[in-house]
């Protein structure tokens, strides 16, 4: 066993772990925390993606042990997060889900290109979505909410990215 | 979907964790951003006894600039590189590449080092690095050594480190006039491994050109004809598809209709944008 210290949505948390468990089943598993879900286990499908040290993370390719000293975020976490907040509303508005597995993963995600971008249009949007997978295929849905929460956010608390020449 | 049992440790220095890596009796892997290894780990077709974790070797992550090159550390991330937090001595060329690996949150933690200790042969980072002539350094138990990263990948997924080799970083030439380049890749799916990754460089209006090959063979390789098509002043379209078609028979043996179809328009797409800069 592994000890690691981990501050999980704000919470300082101490625990010993089997080396080989994700980062996924430990939030999953060990916290109680499932609004992180599972898919592929392989980092295709993106449905486990969180926030580590800030930073979009797949969960199911981090182990615990590795985590350790990491300030890590779920979705329960960013509950009174303001992009959030928005995103939700859109997704709400916009009808983006319809089984719902993959919209956690997908809220990350959205907040993630929302701090990334300022007022990102469909094309970028999508390039930037091709890591989450859903397979009741609303995307259409699911781009036109973030692209409505892009539009709503105040726009000073973007950091602007610059786009790489194309 | 889940990795056998392993041991994992985190040593503080490059010097213990080159130790551990070569535990007698053990099968051990070096881990970084773990977005390649960990589905291999997770699906089991790699089985380990000892991951040692170098993700935080300060060593590794030193980026540095100088009039000749520039020294990208191991652990250097491809977001790191998309965002430009790197020198960007290419003309936008590394920025663009990095942008097109898999998906942000795996380039957020999967590393240059990683990619080319791995030696996919579809792989973007080795591709780049045999076209700018880039060398690597890698730490073992004999000391430093460096080598062409040309040289360093052999085969398919096969390189020459060895039991307790480390690789620091790499040392990219800095181009001696401002560099043209095009980069075309074909994927099914973005964010897939690709089909077919050309990249052409010209050193200046009017330099030498090369072009370089990756997905179509077990490693990426230079196109001599094509490269020396290219440079010359007036070649026709006629002229460029010979020496690829020639380039495809010599380096590429065993490409069907449709992968030398593939690979001709890919090359000449990386050509096109590279005069069009």
């Amino acid at each position: 066993m592994t000890a690691i210290t981990v501050e999980l949505n704000g919470v300082k948390i101490n625990d010993d772990v089997e080396p080989r468990q994700t980062l996924a089943d430990f939030v999953r598993d060990r916290c109680g925390l499932t609004a992180t879900h599972l898919g592929c286990e392989h980092g295709a499908c993106g449905a486990c993606t969180i926030v580590v040290d800030g930073v979009a993370t797949r969960s199911c390719l981090t182990l615990a042990a590795m985590s350790d000293g990491r300030s890590v975020m779920t979705l329960e976490g960013l509950r009174s997060d303001p992009v959030m907040e928005l995103l939700r509303k859109h997704f709400h508005e916009s009808h983006a889900l319809q089984c719902g597995f993959c919209t956690p993963g997908m809220l990350i995600m959205a907040r993630d290109i929302l701090q990334r971008h300022a007022r990102p249009d469909v094309h970028t949007i999508r390039h930037e979505l091709s890591g989450q997978i859903c397979r009741c295929t609303g995307y259409a849905n699911i781009v036109k909410a973030i692209v409505a929460a892009g539009q709503e956010m105040p726009q000073q608390t973007v950091a602007v990215a610059e786009t790489p020449a194309e | 979907m889940k990795a056998a049992p392993f041991e994992y440790i985190r040593p503080k220095t490059v010097a213990e964790a080159s130790v551990a890596l070569g535990r007698r009796g053990a099968n051990t892997a070096a881990i970084a951003g773990g977005q390649s290894l960990l589905p291999m780990l997770n699906l089991r077709v790699a089985l380990i006894d000892l991951l040692v974790d170098i993700s935080r070797l300060d060593d590794l992550k030193t980026v540095t600039e100088t009039p000749d090159s520039v020294w990208l550390g191991a652990l250097t991330t491809h977001s790191a590189i998309e965002d430009g937090k790197t020198p960007d001595i290419f003309n936008g060329l590394m920025r663009r590449i990095a942008g097109q690996i898999s998906y942000r949150a795996v380039r957020n933690h999967g590393t240059i080092g990683g990619s080319v200790a791995l030696a996919d042969p579809a792989a973007d980072w080795p591709c780049l690095l045999v076209a700018l002539e880039a060398t690597l350094r890698i730490v073992g138990r004999n000391g430093v050594r460096v080598e062409r990263v040309a040289d360093f990948i052999h085969d398919s997924y096969a390189t020459t480190l060895t039991t307790g080799d480390i690789i620091l970083g790499f040392d990219i030439p800095a181009p001696k006039a401002p560099l043209r380049w095009g980069f075309a890749k074909v994927a099914r799916k973005s964010g897939a491994f690709a089909q077919s990754i050309a990249i052409a460089v010209m050193q200046g209006k009017n330099g030498p050109v090369s072009a370089t090959l990756g997905g179509a063979g077990p490693r990426p390789l230079p196109l001599t004809a094509t490269s020396h098509q290219l440079t010359l002043i007036g070649s026709t379209e006629e002229q460029v598809r010979g020496a690829i078609s020639t380039d495809l028979d010599t380096y590429f043996a065993g490409l069907d209709a449709y992968q030398k179809r593939l690979h001709m328009a890919n090359i000449l797409r990386a050509a096109r944008d590279m005069q069009a800069q």
